[in-house]
């Protein structure tokens, strides 16, 4: 998100999703979308069977590939090789908006200096992607009007994951792909309110509506409303905060909802944080891996006991309702929150339901300031929506740009291998995924069905280097990174390609990631979850992993 | 926007007006003019392959299917003679001649479009006897978690082929054998678990008969609208509720982000509420739960243990109450100051829960350590 708020001003997908089935070009990059984001997946069949030209970019040979034009298998991390080709060829052909760069973008000089420096022959030899194919990939996405983009994690799971995203966003300007319907650089969302926790400023730098918390005008309103003195520094973001947990700067801390212990990278550092740690809350519905180390776990109430609103990938705000009552004793967690606060002697927490939350929040926040409980009641309305009357936005940036100049910033960036290299004794990457079944860790292994779908992790290996190791397809086989080890079953495909094994991380008892890297992005801090080298082993004493670490399901088998 | 000229046309003797482009079948619908129709499904393209939609266009010499033929102006249509019930019923007992109708103990009876079109049309009692009835006594498929599929029901409608290739794109399903063999499979007629089905169930949700069925069939006392909580697209959902469980959740039409699709964890997904392993009462580890049996609650009630660090994580988990859990955590938070607590949001909770969760850390903690998994 810092990658985009660089360049147009703010973070979030530019274009609604029901667009998508209008463009004419569609640019996926590092999204498996069939499977994660099956019915954004479902717009691009619709816009591929009404004539939609398709470039999949991606190191496994995913679903979309299927209906794709085009599409190119490179090596996993060198997305901002491949796109800097793409741009050098749309250049030279002269296939770029230039009216559009003129009128709405700056900087661009020092970009094209950049894309000029490295060769199409450079770009093939770190890709592996052959040259003609990255120029006829340009040729398409520069010749067909509108084009959008779509991507997820496989381009922002990098130590270099921003400079991925702002070539992105160089690739739409250049071309002028952004500001008009079917079009955008688009960010596919994960988790089903991962906007709306950014919208409500869940994040160090910035309060609700990404007002900064070093602003001091900003910080006066914030302080008015609440009625207390507020920090002026920005805090500490989630991959920092481990760090700072591990160095007993941190002592106490607040968790609800997440499981850091499964699904962030380096597990074993994220233990050992959390037992330096004198005081660990944890609230959510289950009993997770994060959890168990817990010294309070407050039981909380899930989606269908509650009432609220959650923010979607599109910015489009939308209700939540109360179903059934909580299960057993939990709790919503705005009750918990504002009882502990209340608790504390806190003024300002005697909220009577979650619509009350929303009208404060929205006094305090200029992009959701004309949205209210009534007027999402059928469909949500999208944000910026300033005022009663105005309608929502489906597509930002018709007019301008949230930058301060209202123009559109290109930025002149250059490859960076990935932080992790593959050496004689790592010979293998290893990418990880989520599996179309399963959603993070918990919820689906607690809904009955999934697991009969795909119970178990494997872990996709190619037909030739499976050959090599001696490695037979289900056998159960040693994956280990410079930080652990662990063990899983093997698949041998050939969707993965030669070199590359692929995981997921879906199964609490085999946690991927404590092979994963904490390599950091600068700017965003996202963890390099994409890149990292390991080695395999075969398993002399095969046992079946199913019967392995079995309690973290409550399937225990003994 | 562009202008949708209308057509006028004759239906049954009554004059109706239809958008350029619009079906027969449409234009009659929309006037309230019954045509009975198995095949057809207002959300994929029209094959015409049941035959049941056939109407008469005066001035033709055939019998046109009303599903895939475009109004003209000043056509005159008959949707209902002798001539076409008649085909009609004998149409219907075909279809129905290597039905496996079991009715009474088939999961879609009272829905099913079979049953409808038998009260609507009628059979020929004695000629539907003396048809031989060959039922195809094939193996039904139930690898599949969450529905089954039993191809002795099926009316190879291709309704669930053409919702799999146009809705989904999936193309996990399609038409094989030929004849009386002809029906739906998968590729190398593999079991549907083992196949490319990923099991989203929109092929289930529009099987008119039934041969694709939910493995649960409970029905829902009231629906509550509401979105879903699993990816970032924000489907709008209705959940159905029978008493204070979640027993079916299925698509919301007006929906503008999704317009009733769903995938299987969406559909099917909903049971992770309901299940065993849900947390209850607050949890509290008993640090000194050896050394003093009965510590735990009048530590709780102080703060902070003072043997905190040296038994840390040691302990087993105790159930405690509401009241001494936020006492608890309220007065061990108080201990710590500003930059030394660190709160950690989630992606998964509401809006309003989030905005309470960092006006909470900012206003009340005292600091801006606040984030959650966006960056992950």
């Amino acid at each position: 998100m810092a990658g985009l708020a660089a360049s147009f001003g703010s973070g979030a997908m530019t274009n609604s999703i029901n667009e998508i089935s209008d463009a004419a070009c569609i640019f996926a990059i590092g999204t498996n979308t069939t499977a994660n984001h099956p019915i954004i997946g479902r717009q691009v069949t619709r816009a591929v069977q009404k004539g939609a030209k398709l470039i999949v970019v991606d190191p496994r040979r995913i679903p979309l590939c299927r209906m794709a034009d085009i599409w190119l298998r490179l090596r996993p991390g060198t997305d901002m090789a491949l796109l800097n080709g793409i741009m050098r060829v749309i250049i030279e052909e002269n296939l770029m908006d230039t009216s559009f760069i003129e009128e709405r973008c700056e900087d661009y000089d020092a970009f094209e200096a950049s894309i000029m420096e490295n060769d199409l022959a450079t770009a093939e030899k770190i890709t592996g992607v052959p040259a003609q194919d990255i120029a006829r990939a340009a040729r398409m996405f520069g010749s067909y009007i509108p084009a959008t983009i779509l991507y997820t994690l496989g381009i922002t799971e990098h130590s270099h994951g921003t400079d991925n995203v702002r070539a992105l966003a160089n690739l739409a300007l250049l071309t002028g792909n952004i500001g008009t319907p079917s079009t955008g650089v688009n960010p596919l969302r994960g988790q089903n309110n991962v906007q709306g926790a950014c919208d409500m400023g869940a994040l160090p730098n910035v309060y609700t509506g990404y007002q900064k918390v070093e602003n001091e005008k900003v910080r006066r309103k914030f302080e008015k409303a609440w009625n207390c003195k507020l920090s002026p520094s920005n805090g500490l973001t989630l991959t920092e905060m481990f760090e700072a947990a591990h160095d007993g700067k941190i002592k106490a801390f607040y968790l609800k909802g997440e499981d850091p212990v499964v699904t962030d990278a380096d597990t074993t550092f994220i233990e050992k944080a959390i037992s330096h740690l004198e005081l660990f809350v944890v609230q959510d519905i289950f009993l997770t891996e994060t959890a168990r180390l817990a010294d309070v776990v407050l039981p909380a109430a899930s989606f269908a006991e509650k009432d609220g609103t959650f923010t979607n990938t599109e910015r489009r705000v939308q209700r939540v309702r109360k179903a059934i009552e909580p299960k057993g004793n939990s709790r919503p967690d705005w009750m918990i929150i504002c009882d502990i606060a209340k608790s504390m002697g806190a003024k300002g927490f005697d909220f009577g339901s979650p619509q009350k939350v929303f009208e404060e929040m929205r006094g305090l926040t200029p992009i959701y300031g004309g949205i209210t409980y009534e007027r999402i009641e059928k469909s949500g309305l999208q944000w910026p929506c300033p005022d009663h009357e105005h309608p929502g936005t489906p597509y930002l940036y018709s007019k301008r740009f949230s930058t301060p100049s209202g123009r559109a910033k290109f930025a002149p960036i250059s490859y960076r291998p990935p932080a992790e290299t593959t050496s004689h004794e790592y010979p293998f990457i290893l990418i990880t995924r989520r599996c179309a079944f399963h959603y993070h860790a918990v919820m689906t292994h607690k809904a009955e069905g999934f697991d009969e779908l795909r119970e178990e992790e494997h872990v996709e290996i190619h037909p030739a280097d499976a050959a090599t190791l001696e490695i037979q397809d289900g056998e159960v086989i040693k994956v280990t990174s410079r930080r652990g080890s662990i063990k899983a079953k093997t698949k041998i495909t050939e969707i993965v390609p030669a070199g590359v094994v692929c995981m997921t991380f879906n199964f609490a008892e085999t946690r991927t990631n404590i092979l994963t890297s904490r390599a950091l992005d600068p700017i965003a801090k996202t963890p390099e979850f994409k890149v990292c080298a390991v080695k395999i082993e075969r398993e002399e004493s095969a046992y079946l992993i199913k019967d392995y670490m079995r309690w973290g399901t409550g399937k225990h088998k003994s | 926007m562009i202008r949708v000229s209308s057509v006028s046309l004759n239906i049954n003797g009554i004059t109706v007006r239809a958008d350029e482009g619009a079906t027969i079948l449409t234009a009659a619908q929309d006037a309230g003019i019954y045509i009975p129709t198995l095949c057809y499904c207002p959300d994929v393209s029209s094959i015409g392959v049941c035959r049941l939609c056939l109407v008469r266009i005066k001035g033709q010499r055939r019998l046109e299917p009303a599903c895939r033929t475009p109004v003209e102006e000043g056509i005159v249509v008959v949707t209902d003679d002798p001539e076409i019930e008649r085909l009609r019923r004998v149409i219907l007992e075909l279809i129905l001649s290597d039905h496996d109708f079991n009715c009474l103990l088939c999961p879609k009876s009272g829905q099913c479009r079979l049953q409808e079109l038998v009260n609507r049309i009628g059979l020929n009692e004695h000629r539907f006897n003396r048809l031989e009835h060959v039922a195809k006594d094939l193996p039904i498929d139930t690898s599949n978690p969450f529905f089954d599929f039993n191809p002795n029901k099926c009316v190879q409608c291709t309704i669930c082929v053409r919702t799999c290739h146009e809705i989904v794109g999936n193309d996990a399903i399609d038409m094989a054998y030929r004849s009386y063999d002809l029906r739906v499979s998968t590729f190398a007629n593999k079991l549907l678990k083992d196949s490319a089905c990923v099991s989203c169930g929109e092929c289930m949700e529009r099987c008119p008969v039934g041969a694709l069925v939910p493995k649960k069939t409970e029905y829902p006392t009231r629906e509550v609208k509401t979105t879903c909580s699993y990816c970032g697209v924000g489907c709008g959902l209705y959940l159905g509720v029978r008493g204070n469980t979640i027993v079916k959740a299925r698509g919301d039409d007006e929906s503008p982000v999704n317009k009733g699709n769903l995938c299987v964890r969406g559909r099917f997904g909903y049971n992770f509420v309901n299940s065993p392993d849900r947390l209850s009462l607050p949890l509290m580890r008993a640090y000194d739960e050896y050394a003093q049996p009965s510590s735990v609650v009048k530590v709780t009630e102080e703060g902070r243990p003072v043997t905190l660090p040296l038994v840390k994580r040691e302990g087993k988990f105790v159930e405690i109450n509401w009241d001494q859990a936020i006492k608890y955590v309220a007065s061990s938070l108080a201990h710590y100051k500003g930059d030394e607590i660190a709160a950690i949001s989630s992606a998964r909770c509401t809006n309003e829960e989030n905005y309470l969760f960092q006006k909470f850390t900012r206003a009340v903690l005292k600091t801006n350590n606040i984030d959650h998994c966006a960056r992950l």
